[in-house]
């Protein structure tokens, strides 16, 4: 009987979530539950806008194609426009004091925008030849015809374009001469540009060009034999240096009256010392460069009569920033000395190296690692001298301003690079709380509830609305340290680009604890990188006392074989508690195993490039609990250049106690010529499924075909794997894949006919939903295949179920080859997709939504029913008491259904969904550029009160009924004893 | 000594047929007996005025010769006694019927209802269940007034326990066609866990 009024319930559920949109927020709700942060990433280039401006502000080109006007007092972001994934930003500047300008995508895209707002005011396309460096001149005050040219060098050409709207003024080519240029150099107050290249790396060139029309003035050339490394640096205005290709030489090079004058040094007389790696830093300082080598920087001063002075001798890790013009026509520059959980910044004027400008020791917090790039920028303090303030980007990508010895603001903006997400519980609340804060929270909370019921009787002020909406925003509730009820309170671990680890708290976003990683510090000798975060240990029972750990698996070296850096780190404090790295193996692939040892640590296996695995946690235990669990365990792995699957499981004989030999069982090898793998998914590990059968209209059971061991392949036809357009309808073949990755059985295959990628897929319980682009139709599709046992689908006679003579609890194993069946049906999909995924929940029963991330960087929540292959034109009754929607076409979009609502999640790579305690709420987090998080309820929160339950007012009617009951009472036994004496 | 007036003034009380549409009118009828009790009760101190006993010693009125009513009275008494047991049974079996009628009512509603589940079908089902069941728990209180030595109430009691018994079916069987009996499949197996899997397999393209 229980089972029946939950299936009735569960039925009622559904019937209600029918009625109305299953996703919507009021627009008080929102920063209730769901919080979003705003980043731009490492900062690339900066340039200051201080001189006669209201509000003075720093424009910044980032890493991850942001460019971005922030504010200098604060730090906040005026504006901030997120360019495409391969809109690469080459170089930013202003112009006319109005427009930023920036190129991008190797300087064939030029755009103009308005300083204040940010508004795009202009955009050329530049076309060239041939790939080159772009470079990019503003000249500061060159008028031409009432117009200021800019000048841009990319592919190959040099393009004079206006500032004011854009227009071609002129286009000098110099592909046809090879000429490599390096450097653009307009010098004040001529209408002469000078482009100074090399050709065939041999010859030395430099152009003169007329500001006007492009005409060539003059050129000069001289060659050299040895060759050059790198870029040519301007020294002054007819000098250059430039490092030979041996990078053993210096060459200076004197343009002179048409004369070009080379003269070498060799670096070992200007370093005394080893001189290994020697760069010329890109630093334009007059008269100055600075060569680094190995050991140290020196900074060379080249004379009137060019001789090169080493001027000083300072440590390798020193930072240099670009020179600075003051007013009186002189130059400053900042150098940065890192010391220990501290930094010295110095600023000097070039014309006067020997000592300090300026000279300030500022606190720095070890954690942001070392100084990676310093821009300076200076004001007039009121007594007329200068004073500098400096932004700089840290190892961690964090960006900072230093003003008068102290750091004025910082912005975390390594969290706009976030490679991996993984969650930890919060501590357990400990019991005892002191009295006094009991009733402190007591009275405020009457005090929020009789203002909340104010509210409600519409009886409230403005004032306190806005009290209202405030404490509904600022409950202190969510920001609570500890474990909640609910299971809303987590810390979500995040690991970044740069290798550091961030623990945001759900409540509000902001960050618990940050761990720059040891073992993933990028060094002069190797660049390491994160690759996987994993949960190592979740203690549960037995190891209650410990706190949860994480295991950061990353990469020393570029290519597949380097050594792995591995480091378990605690989830409360950010502690390295161990540091593995660098193993003497490489990583490929982390393999999280079911299986767990005494101390809650999860095993693991990471398979190296030699298809070797390796077991961690390396302890005797672990090793006796995979030892006996070996024969159940395989791995496969995903080659997609070559186009092949393989299944590996682990051999008998092993090599050492802690790594195993693999034994290849089986391979799937598609054909290169006509199949390309472009995607591959997989469940969940941690998915959760409450049951095997579903249940359809008029009482019948379908059972479903639940397998971790699955994962869709999606290949093309090679020639359809480039971008929408690129193939037509015939070539164009998408074919998909449900593979048993024990076995290497082919469980379905489909082919869609003029279909291309790309594929953007989710897998889930027995369904897997993909996202593709139909090119005979032009537009794109989503399809979604089930797939069901058939081998359990007789087990349907109620007595034998009730009496238990049934096969469905008996362990499957993928090697008995079970029968299936599979259902699908394909729909249109208006917007292109950047991510898919699903939420989850803690057992599973909840129905599900698919939270799909746009091209908008918005996250849409679909209801799953909506991709449901049983849906027909005309549902018959039954099924439309099951929930089933007739047949449409197209997916509906519902407005109200996006989960981001007003936000846009800026640069979306991600959407990670992680099941909360209460059955009906998922957590969604969703991560690219900008940090959003949200709860979501796909059945809506049938099993708990809504945040705004107005206790008060049901309090209140509790009273109310219980006074009326003993009035009543009060006047019946009047009544009575009245009616006694009658 | 109670006497006849007393006796039928009780009977009028629950001569009404136990005839309810819900628990709400049959917690009414429940009520009503309550009352008639409280009647009953009330009227413990009442002056007895039908008993002569008491005027024994108080000589005959002049002309008025006291009968001995004995012979007169035992007749009297056996023909009035007849009486009683006849219309005892006859009231047992009426009854007996009442639960008939409510079958009917019950079905109708039950067909007015439909077959979706919602809050009116599942509050007339349930109390199709409960009335009946109600009704058999009180099935001995329900025919004591009509205990007689002369009356065979056996036949009766039957018949009501069957009529109740129908009534009972007829909300099985309302509650099966709403759905909410596991008598399907589905029923059985819509929570049953995902069977466990013997082998895992991880892994997925190199990381880079």
């Amino acid at each position: 009987m229980a089972m029946a009024i939950k299936l009735s319930l569960i039925l009622l559920l559904c019937l209600s979530s029918l009625l109305a949109p299953s996703f919507s927020l009021f627009e008080d709700q929102v920063g209730l539950m769901d919080w979003h942060q705003r980043y731009i990433g490492k900062v690339k280039h900066a340039v200051f806008h201080t001189q006669k401006a209201g509000r003075k502000r720093v424009l910044v080109s980032t890493e991850e194609n942001v460019i971005a006007s922030l504010d200098l007092r604060r730090g906040e972001i005026f504006w901030r426009h997120v360019l495409g994934p391969n809109d690469v930003v080459d170089k930013i500047d202003i112009a006319l004091g109005k427009y930023v300008i920036t190129l991008s995508s190797e300087g064939s895209i030029l755009r103009a925008w308005n300083l204040p707002d940010g508004q795009m005011v202009w955009e050329s396309f530049l076309s060239g030849s041939k790939y080159s460096k772009a470079l990019l001149t503003v000249p500061s005050n060159l008028k031409v015809d009432l117009d200021s040219p800019i000048f841009v060098y990319s592919g190959g050409c040099l393009h004079a374009i206006s500032s004011i709207d854009g227009e071609y003024l002129w286009k000098k080519d110099f592909a046809i001469e090879s000429v490599d240029v390096h450097q653009l150099i307009l010098s004040g107050g001529s209408d002469v540009v000078h482009a100074v290249g090399v050709t065939d790396s041999s010859q030395f060139d430099t152009y003169e060009i007329d500001v006007k029309n492009g005409g060539l003035l003059k050129h000069t050339s001289a060659s050299f034999p040895g060759g050059v490394y790198g870029e040519i640096l301007p020294v002054s205005g007819d000098r250059f240096v430039v490092l030979d290709a041996s990078r053993s030489v210096v060459l200076l090079i004197t343009v002179n009256n048409g004369a070009t004058h080379l003269q070498q040094t060799h670096v070992s007389d200007l370093i005394h010392g080893s001189s290994e790696n020697t760069v010329i830093l890109p630093s334009k300082l007059s008269g100055i460069f600075s060569l680094r080598t190995d050991s140290c920087i020196v900074f060379v001063k080249v004379t009137d009569e060019g001789k090169l002075n080493v001027m000083e001798k300072v440590d390798k890790t020193v930072v240099v920033s670009d020179a600075l013009a003051l007013s009186e026509g002189e130059q400053a520059f900042a150098l940065v000395q890192q010391g220990d959980s501290k930094i010295e910044l110095s600023v000097r004027l070039v014309h006067d190296m020997s000592s300090n400008h300026l000279k300030e020791t500022v606190k720095m917090d070890h954690e942001r690692g070392f100084v990676h790039k310093i821009f300076i920028n200076n004001y007039v303090r009121t007594d007329r001298s200068h004073g500098f303030r400096a932004l700089i980007v840290m190892e961690d990508h964090s960006l900072l301003l230093l003003q008068q010895g102290e750091i004025v603001w910082t912005r975390d903006d390594g969290l706009a690079s976030v490679i991996d997400v993984t969650t930890s519980e919060l501590p357990v609340e400990k019991i005892g709380v002191s009295v006094a804060k009991v009733e402190h929270s007591l009275f405020e909370w009457l005090k929020g509830h009789m203002l909340k019921l104010k509210g409600t009787l519409m009886l409230a002020t403005p004032d306190e609305v806005a009290a209202i909406q405030q404490i509904r925003l600022q409950s202190s509730q969510k920001n609570k340290m500890t474990r909640d009820h609910n299971g809303f309170r987590k810390l979500l671990i995040l690991l970044t680009r740069a290798g550091k680890l961030y623990a945001l708290h759900t409540g509000n976003g902001r960050v618990v604890w940050s761990t720059l990683l040891q073992s993933l510090r990028t060094t002069s000798q190797q660049q390491c990188a994160g690759l996987k975060l994993r949960q190592w240990q979740v203690p549960h029972h037995h190891a209650l006392d410990n706190n949860p750990s994480v295991l950061v698996v990353g990469r020393c070296g570029l290519s597949l074989t380097s050594p792995s850096a591995l480091s378990i780190v605690d989830a409360y404090t950010g502690k390295e508690l161990q540091n593995l790295g660098p193993a003497e193996h490489s990583t490929v692939q982390v393999i999280t195993l079911p299986f767990r040892d005494s101390t809650e640590q999860q095993l693991h296996l990471l398979i190296d490039a030699d298809k070797r695995a390796h077991l961690y946690p390396t302890t005797p235990e672990a090793a006796s609990i995979f030892q006996r669990e070996s024969e159940n365990v395989y791995w496969y792995s995903v080659e997609s250049e070559a186009g092949i699957l393989r299944g590996y499981g682990v051999k008998k004989t092993h090599s050492s106690e802690y790594s195993f030999e693999a034994r290849n069982l089986w391979s799937i090898v598609f054909p290169a010529e006509s199949e390309k793998i472009i995607a591959t998914v997989t469940r969940k590990p941690n998915e959760v499924v409450h049951t095997q059968a579903k249940v359809i209209a008029d009482e019948d059971v379908m059972y479903k075909y639940i397998s971790k061991n699955m994962v869709f392949v999606a290949t093309v036809s090679p020639k359809a794997s480039g971008p929408i357009g690129s193939a037509t309808p015939d070539e164009s073949v998408l074919v998909v894949y449900l593979i048993d990755t024990v076995t290497g059985r082919i469980l379905h295959r489909m082919t869609h006919l003029g279909s291309q990628g790309p594929v953007h897929a989710v897998l889930s319980e027995n369904w897997v939903v993909y996202h593709y682009f139909n090119l005979r139709a032009h537009r794109y599709e989503m399809s979604v295949i089930e797939i069901y046992d058939q081998s359990r689908a007789e087990n349907k006679d109620v007595l034998k179920l009730i009496v238990g003579k049934h096969n469905l609890t008996t362990p499957v194993s993928s090697y008995s080859r079970p029968e299936v069946t599979t259902k699908s049906q394909s729909y249109f999909f208006t917007h292109s997709v950047k991510a898919i995924s699903v939420s989850s929940t803690a057992k599973g029963i909840t129905s599900k939504h698919l939270l799909i991330g746009t091209i908008g960087d918005q996250v849409l929540a679909l209801d799953k029913r909506f991709v449901d292959p049983r849906r027909s034109l005309n549902p018959t009754q039954a099924e439309k008491e099951e929930g089933l929607l007739p047949l449409t076409d197209a997916l509906p979009i519902i407005p109200q259904s996006y989960v981001t609502h007003a936000f846009k999640v800026e640069g979306l790579r991600g959407i990670e969904t992680i099941p909360a305690k209460l059955e009906s709420t998922s957590l969604v987090f969703a991560y690219g550029v900008d940090l959003f998080y949200t709860r979501i309820a796909p059945s809506k929160t049938y099993d708990s009160l809504t945040e705004d339950f107005n206790y008060a007012l049901l309090l209140l009617t509790i009273v109310a009924l219980v006074i009326a009951i003993f009035v009543t009472w009060v006047l019946s036994e009047r009544k009575d004893l009245q009616d006694k004496w009658r | 000594m109670i006497t006849g007036t007393e006796y039928t003034r009780y009977d009028l009380d629950h001569s009404v047929p136990v005839f309810c549409t819900d628990p709400f009118s049959l917690s009414l009828q429940l009520l009503k007996m309550e009352k008639g009790k409280g009647v009953l009760g009330s009227r413990k101190w009442a002056v007895e005025f039908t008993d002569n006993s008491s005027t024994r010693d108080i000589l005959d009125p002049p002309g008025f010769t006291r009968a001995s009513p004995d012979q007169d009275d035992s007749s009297l008494t056996r023909q009035k006694k007849d009486a009683e047991a006849n219309w005892k049974s006859q009231k047992a079996w009426e009854v007996a019927q009442a639960p008939f009628k409510n079958l009917m009512m019950m079905g109708f509603m039950m067909w007015m209802a439909g077959n979706t589940v919602h809050l009116f079908s599942i509050g007339i089902t349930f109390s199709a269940l409960w009335q009946p069941l109600s009704a058999l728990q009180g099935v001995g209180k329900v025919f004591e007034p009509y205990k007689d030595n002369k009356v065979d109430l056996l036949a009766p009691k039957l018949l009501y326990i069957a009529l109740n018994l129908g009534g009972m079916l007829l909300g099985v069987w309302k509650l099966n066609s709403l759905g909410l009996l596991p008598t399907h499949a589905s029923d059985w197996v819509s929570s049953l866990s995902p069977a466990h899997e013997v082998e895992f397999s991880g892994g997925g393209a190199a990381l880079y």
